[in-house]
């Protein structure tokens, strides 16, 4: 213990911090794009136990990570149509809905876990990927640069995030339709059809971020794996004001708090673990309570878009 | 000079002067629309019933009709909101097929709605430029696109700031968003629902101006309206509905005023007007420099005050959104004031509760009748008690009185005439006329010694409108302060004793109504403080009101 010099522990704790960032972007800014758009997903904790199990099994059974990632993809693209056909075609009330979701999504992954593999095994998921040149930068390269390639990928979705939302067509399109879905329909915008395309892409992040866990991170599948962070990340949409940059300070705020718990127990720091790992949950809650207060919401959020309603 | 939103009120001199000459006919398709037969029926409800329309290229057709006549419904067809029953459109008599909105707009048809279709948290172009492909593929060319809607605002003067977000603008500004939205696509057809409505009797001037200027130049344009004025000053041709059914078409150089009101409603119809004097009553209601914030943030209300007097009603003149909304509110009980005074009957009532008001007398008709006015899944009895329910002989102790509440309910639905098929019918279930008969028995039985209310008429038919007006000069009479909030001058005018400008939260200007004109009005409406204003002006403002 002794032998730790300060600095290296802030670094670590950083360079952990960007590390667990990954799953919170992915499924936060997936979740971002359907509720702008109008609808509330509250499955996307489900949805990433399935890629998470998907992401595995696949790993495990053919032995490559990258197909394993491909089929959490897909799996979440699945399970999105199906909150779409639920929450928009059927126009089932969407907070009861995505929460039925997320339950069958947990049944399920459990399910063909216990079917399927049964025990506790690790997989050889992805490697640290340091980036030449920068990796060697002191201090910033092994906080940044020295992480694998789906956490870069993360934080390359801000930015990808924010320019489709705001200049591309669709993006308006996706604006419109989760603000004032009459008016875009009076426009020749099919509003069903941009709140089906926002919940694929919500479910592919979802289930993205879910493979990350396993495939990029714990190399291991374990029941409730997620462990809410598929609800943090919606809460983390709230808290980001339904942008891309307030969607990465508030995923930042919470990955390092929750590095920050990670390394007191790890230094064995005399601090009661169980308050450590309550940390970031308070916080969250705390800067939730104070930053989302009269925001600008999404204001057809949750409701079912009808034309023929007098 | 007055200037409005930017569009000089010199040129009123010369309508000629300003008419648009552009491109005139030339590279338009549309040479007729006609509608054959139509009919839509709602659960429980035959909208239209084999309606037959048409208009050309060039002329303005008004479609006349009370509400409930099935105007709106007629026109949502043709714009392919909604599916007809059975009936065909045609255009330049070839039958065409409208499903949705996107077919009616590669047609060439555009609707101008009467609940704005715009985005509020999207600009201009924006909201222009939805639903529409790109110049630049998948990526949005807003400059563009911000460079033709300056070009279509200046050749027909809606002059309008592309970059603005629609939240921050003025209806009158809204609505020209909503015509060049239509123009943007290359509106041939051109509908209008009650697009006069929300205006100030200026806007709507320049408005109808607009539309001259958009016929005359090879465009139809089929205006919405129950305004029988606008129909005279307007329009070629007149077609005119009732309940759901086609009376007649008829040229507008034909009809008068007169004439289309009997087609309207079926027969002849009396004008309800105050007729006796003014009493000089002490003050009921009194508002001191009251200051309170919006929803949003900024006050809403900036130091106004009024008061009223017994036995008078207070005619409140405004464009709706300079603090009609929180006035009232602050007057229910139900906003907070930051600052300033509240006093009814001679006693402070500042940020009382709506409990306290309504104890002290307050008789509240509120905007929103259907919201705030019932409790929907409530029956007709239920919500004729609302507010005495916790007092005899409505209850004893805990319990309520069956009997009581129902004899009572019963003399209402009879005094007040609410046609309901029983007492026990949940009011969601009537009409919006049932509805606020049920809303004035309730508050009016009460005998309040003020009574607030807010658009009593709006949205209602013309008996409806009839009964609620003649029901406030009863209540005036028996000697209560009324408060009569209302976006029809006309209205002010007939009924009230004394009217009162709100600009921008302050009263500006309070007079006896028989010492101001509606030209003079309509310019403090729209924020010019009372200068002096040419002849030629004001007679064709009157005219046109």
């Amino acid at each position: 213990m002794q032998g730790i010099v300060i600095s290296d522990v802030i670094i670590g704790i950083l360079a952990t911090g960007v590390r667990l960032l990954a799953p919170f972007l992915f499924a936060s800014l997936g979740e971002m794009f359907c509720q702008r758009s109008g609808v509330f997903n509250l499955g996307v904790e489900g949805i990433m136990m399935m890629g998470a199990f998907v992401g595995f099994f696949v790993t495990l059974r053919l032995g490559n990570p990258y197909l394993g990632v491909v089929m959490a993809i897909l799996a979440g693209i699945v399970l999105g149509l199906l909150m779409a056909l639920i929450s928009v075609t059927m126009q089932a009330p969407q907070g009861i809905s995505g929460i039925g979701l997320h339950m069958f999504c947990w049944g399920l992954s459990g399910l063909l876990f216990r079917v399927y593999v049964g025990f506790i095994t690790s997989i050889d998921g992805f490697k640290p990927l340091p980036i030449p040149g920068l990796a060697d930068i002191p201090v910033l390269g092994p906080i940044l640069f020295q992480h694998n390639w789906m956490v870069y990928l993360s934080i390359l979705f801000v930015p990808i995030s924010w320019f489709v939302l705001f200049k591309t067509n669709w993006g308006l399109k996706v604006r419109a339709v989760g603000v004032a879905p009459q008016a875009a329909d009076t426009l020749g915008v099919n509003v069903n059809a941009v709140r089906y395309q926002c919940l694929m892409l919500g479910g592919a992040l979802a289930g993205l971020a879910g493979a990350f866990l396993t495939v990029g991170q714990a190399n291991m599948y374990a029941d409730n794996i997620t462990a809410g962070r598929g609800f943090i990340a919606v809460a983390l949409v709230y808290f980001g004001r339904w942008n891309p940059v307030g969607i990465l300070l508030g995923s930042l705020l919470f990955s390092m708090m929750n590095s920050l718990q990670l390394w007191i127990q790890v230094l064995g720091i005399n601090f009661p673990y169980e308050f450590a790992v309550i940390l970031p949950y308070v916080v969250t809650i705390a800067a939730l309570a104070v930053a989302v207060k009269n925001v600008w919401a999404p204001t057809a959020l949750g409701k079912p878009f009808r034309r023929e309603s007098i | 000079m007055l200037k409005i939103h930017g569009i000089s009120f010199e040129q009123k001199q010369d309508p000629g002067r300003c008419r648009i000459t552009m491109e005139s006919q030339e590279g338009l398709r549309i040479k007729d629309v006609k509608m054959q037969g139509i009919v839509k029926t709602f659960p429980g409800v035959l909208a239209n019933d084999h309606v037959d329309i048409d208009v050309h290229a060039g002329e303005i057709l008004a479609l006349l009709g009370e509400n409930g006549a099935g105007k709106t419904t007629l026109m949502k067809v043709l714009y392919g909101l909604y599916r007809p029953d059975s009936g065909e459109i045609l255009i330049n008599d070839e039958p065409v097929s409208i499903s949705s909105p996107r077919d009616a707009i590669d047609l060439g048809i555009g609707m101008v709605h009467q609940h704005f279709m715009l985005v509020p948290s999207l600009t201009v172009t924006e909201n222009v430029v939805l639903g529409l492909r790109s110049s630049r593929g998948p990526l949005l060319d807003l400059e563009s696109a911000a460079k033709r809607i300056e070009e279509l605002a200046s050749r027909y003067s809606l002059a309008v700031d592309p970059y603005s977000p629609v939240w921050q603008l003025s209806i009158g500004e809204q609505q020209r968003v909503e015509i060049i939205k239509a123009l943007y696509r290359g509106a041939e057809l051109l509908i209008m629902d009650e697009p006069t409505a929300v205006l100030t009797p200026q806007e709507a001037d320049e408005l109808i101006r607009v539309m001259r200027g958009m016929a005359d130049s090879g465009r139809a344009i089929i205006l919405i309206t129950h305004k029988l004025h606008e129909v005279m000053a307007v329009s070629d041709r007149v077609t005119v509905l009732r309940n759901g059914r086609l009376v007649d078409t008829v040229l507008t150089k034909d009809a008068n005023e007169k004439l289309l009101a009997q087609m309207m409603v079926g027969r002849d119809i009396p004008q309800t007007l105050r007729t006796d004097e003014t009493s000089q009553g002490d003050p009921v209601l009194v508002l001191d420099d009251v200051w309170a914030d919006s929803d949003k943030g900024p006050p809403a209300l900036r130091g106004l005050s009024l008061e009223v007097r017994e036995g008078e009603i207070l005619g409140i003149a405004g464009v709706s959104g300079n603090g009609q909304r929180e006035m009232a509110e602050v007057i229910a009980g139900l906003r907070k004031i930051s600052s300033g005074s509240v006093r009814l009957k001679g006693e402070d009532m500042t940020n009382s509760t709506p409990a306290k008001m309504i104890q002290a007398g307050l008789g509240y008709i509120p905007e929103d009748r259907i919201v705030d006015g019932i409790v929907q899944s409530f029956s007709v009895e239920e919500n004729l008690i609302l507010k005495d329910h916790h007092k005899p002989p409505f209850s004893h102790g805990i319990f309520l009185q069956k009997d009581a509440i129902s004899e009572f309910a019963k003399e209402m639905v009879e005094i007040y005439d609410i046609r309901t098929p029983s007492i026990d019918t949940q009011a969601s279930h009537l009409s919006g006329g049932n509805i606020q008969r049920l809303i004035l028995a309730r508050d009016i039985s009460r005998n309040p010694a003020c009574l607030l209310a807010c658009y009593p008429s709006r949205g209602l038919d013309i008996a409806a409108t009839e009964y609620v007006r003649k029901k406030l000069l009863d209540v005036r009479a028996a000697g209560c302060a009324i408060i009569l909030i209302s976006e029809e001058l006309e209205e002010i005018f007939n009924l009230s004793d004394r009217v009162a400008v709100l600009y921008e939260g302050q009263i500006v200007k309070v007079a006896d109504v028989d010492d101001v004109t509606l030209d003079e009005i309509g310019l403090l409406m729209a924020g010019a403080g009372l200068t002096e204003t040419d002849d030629g002006n004001s007679r064709e403002l009157v005219d046109m009101i």
